[in-house]
């Protein structure tokens, strides 16, 4: 009988071959996802009509309210609340991440086989593609984030940290954002349907994120709740931080908290996905 | 003597399904009370796969095949009994047990579909970390064996089934597994490409000494790729051993070919007469008597040519799970509980 001969061969190991091991898989699988979303351009630019469609309502009923009540409301000025909302278009495009909705499908139509007989935890090729998906987001983005400045002529007066907070905060954002809606999907295990648990979270993050409205003009239990949930970490504080309302121990302390609520989210990911595989069923295949 | 790569003992999965009555008094009854019922996919199956081999996994839709396909490939956890696969346990799903098996199943695309397969191929040397030049060599070579040529530069969604069937095999051994699970992989291609497969499968055993196990319910392929075969329904396993005896085993019959000199004539006294076409007769006879009817057709016609065959594996597989399900009753009460 033949001896079996070994798998071909994988590079050596070591910490420094294991890092460039995992950055080569991110590198790949980013350019990967932005050629595959660059065979769809017409599609990408409605969708980011649709994504501006938005704030830009957000954008009008406050800047009218915020001129009817003398200038400003709650410290906004229609300039500042301009800055908000063309920030929250960037903020929205980087903290988008795999929806429920999506592991309904994985899981229904059989992809998720596919991907559970790789040597990798999917959620690195979740977490890759959809970065790379956001290389293509940003070069559409920019031309509206232009032309959206030129009609609503925002205020902002930036610092050097503000930028260097931003570009750390939006990505914490999306990973956060990624921990939290991973777990959420991985409901699919136990209940086929999760449609209505995400609208539950979905409208729990419209409330106490920032996306719908500057947190400073919630009440004050309004913003108390939001400081013991993860939600406003992915979109008020990477906004509020660029459009410079932060102080920089708010900044930094900002960071922290995201780091310890991707940390909360990873092990809170781990637990369930132990339970979630052994109870899959490989429907569909 | 090496240990077996596969080794399977009193291995079981259970689903719990929801039941419910049509019409609208049953769903809104089955609001406040959910009813389930428990199948037993996999009902205790036993067995071993010696490195290199290539195994057979028989048996019709729902005889358990690909649940413990599934389960060998850590897809599915065991209800119940034990499962190794190159001595690692499959439902731990280690990364080194996934790094040397892989799965591949008919009509399910796991390439990227927008893009063409190269770039899918070097996705997968980045998952499995593969040394670049050993990963180009593989690619290379798989290409050629399987005469893709340009197609690995075409989208994958311009692809016809076949020509992406061949995409999906490079790709899922471009890691050099030493284990094979293969669920219907030829399923839906024309004969042309279910031989090109075929050689490709027996041409990677030849060459790597891998261990296969393939569900099929093409014959041809089991025919072509198996000297062994494990026969599964409601399942529970009734036939383990070489596909030569299956036919021994299950089939006491053996079929003559008679061509007649002068035309055809009534031979139902010689046997049971399976068709008649043209100056040819088809009999089936006893294994036991096939001798003496043979003797008795030269001495008694003018017989211008005469053959004696094993019936075709297909009649014999067909006779296996009848005769299965007089003993069982039907499919959906034995494996149901």
């Amino acid at each position: 009988m033949t001896v079996a001969s070994p798998a071909a061969p994988a590079q050596p190991g070591g910490f420094l071959a294991s890092a460039r091991g995992w950055i080569g898989l991110y590198l790949t699988q980013m350019r990967i996802s932005i050629a595959s979303q660059i065979q769809y351009r017409v599609s990408n630019y409605f969708y980011m009509i649709g994504m501006i469609a938005e704030p830009v309502i957000y954008l009008v009923v406050w800047s009218t309210v915020a001129r009817q009540q003398g200038g400003s409301v709650g410290g906004y000025s229609p300039g500042e609340f301009a800055a908000y909302y063309i920030v929250w278009t960037l903020v929205r495009n980087f903290n988008i991440a795999l929806t429920p909705w999506a592991w309904e499908e994985r899981v229904r139509g059989g992809a998720l086989s596919g991907m559970l007989l790789k040597p990798v935890h999917p959620i690195h090729l979740d977490l890759a593609g959809l970065a790379g998906w956001k290389a293509v987001v940003i070069v559409l983005w920019l031309p509206i984030a232009a032309f959206l400045s030129l009609i609503f002529q925002p205020t902002l007066d930036l610092r050097p940290i503000d930028v260097v907070v931003f570009l750390v905060a939006i990505w914490g954002a999306y990973v956060l954002r990624s921990m939290f809606l991973w777990l959420l999907g991985l409901v699919t295990f136990w209940t086929t349907r999760v449609g209505p648990v995400f609208d539950i979270f979905f409208v729990a993050e419209l409330l106490l994120s920032g996306r719908l409205v500057p947190l400073t003009l919630m009440p004050d239990w309004t913003q108390r709740l939001s400081g013991a949930l993860p939600f406003q970490w992915t979109f008020s504080f990477p906004i509020e931080a660029l459009i410079g309302r932060l102080p920089p121990e708010q900044l930094l302390g900002g960071l922290a908290m995201q780091v310890l609520w991707i940390a909360i989210g990873a092990v809170l990911v781990s637990l369930a996905w132990g339970k979630a595989v052994r109870r899959f069923s490989a429907v569909g295949g | 003597m090496p240990e077996p790569t596969v080794r399977v003992a009193d291995l079981r999965k259970t689903f719990r399904v929801p039941v419910r009555e049509s019409g609208l008094a049953a769903a809104a009854r089955s609001l406040f009370r959910r009813e389930h019922r428990d199948v037993n996919a996999v009902d205790g199956v036993s067995f071993a796969i010696e490195p290199g081999e290539i195994v057979g996994f028989l048996g019709p839709n729902g005889a358990g095949k690909t649940t413990t396909l599934k389960m060998l490939s850590g897809l599915l956890y065991p209800s119940a009994g034990e499962a190794t696969v190159l001595g690692h346990v499959p439902s731990r799903r280690d990364a080194e047990f996934l790094r040397r098996i892989t799965m591949v199943m008919g009509n399910r695309n796991q390439l990227q579909w927008d893009l063409p397969a190269f770039d899918s191929f070097d996705l997968i040397r980045a998952i499995y970390r593969l040394d670049p030049a050993v990963f180009r060599q593989t690619r290379d070579e798989f290409v050629e064996l399987l005469d893709l040529g340009d197609l690995v530069h075409k989208p994958v969604r311009n692809l016809s089934l076949g020509e992406r069937m061949k995409m999906e095999f490079v790709g899922a051994l471009l890691h050099r597994p030493q284990v094979l699970f293969l669920d219907e992989p030829t399923l839906g291609l024309d004969v042309t490409m279910q031989k090109r497969i075929r050689s490709f499968v027996a041409e990677y055993n030849r060459r790597f000494g891998a261990t296969v196990l393939l569900t099929s319910h093409y014959m041809a392929d089991v025919q072509a790729l198996c000297r062994r075969v494990i026969v599964i329904h409601h399942g529970r396993i009734l036939f383990d051993g070489a596909l030569a005896d299956l036919s021994t085993r299950f089939d006491s019959s053996k079929t003559i070919g008679v061509t007649l000199r002068d035309g055809v004539a009534d031979l139902s006294a010689y046997g049971e007469v399976l068709s008649t076409d043209d100056d040819r007769v088809v009999l089936r006879v006893g294994r036991l008597e096939a001798p003496e009817v043979t003797a008795r057709l030269l001495r008694d016609l003018p017989v211008a040519d005469l053959t004696i065959e094993d019936p075709p594996i297909e009649d014999v597989i067909e006779r296996v799970f009848a005769d299965a399900r007089d003993e069982r009753g039907t499919p959906t009460e034995a494996a149901v509980r």
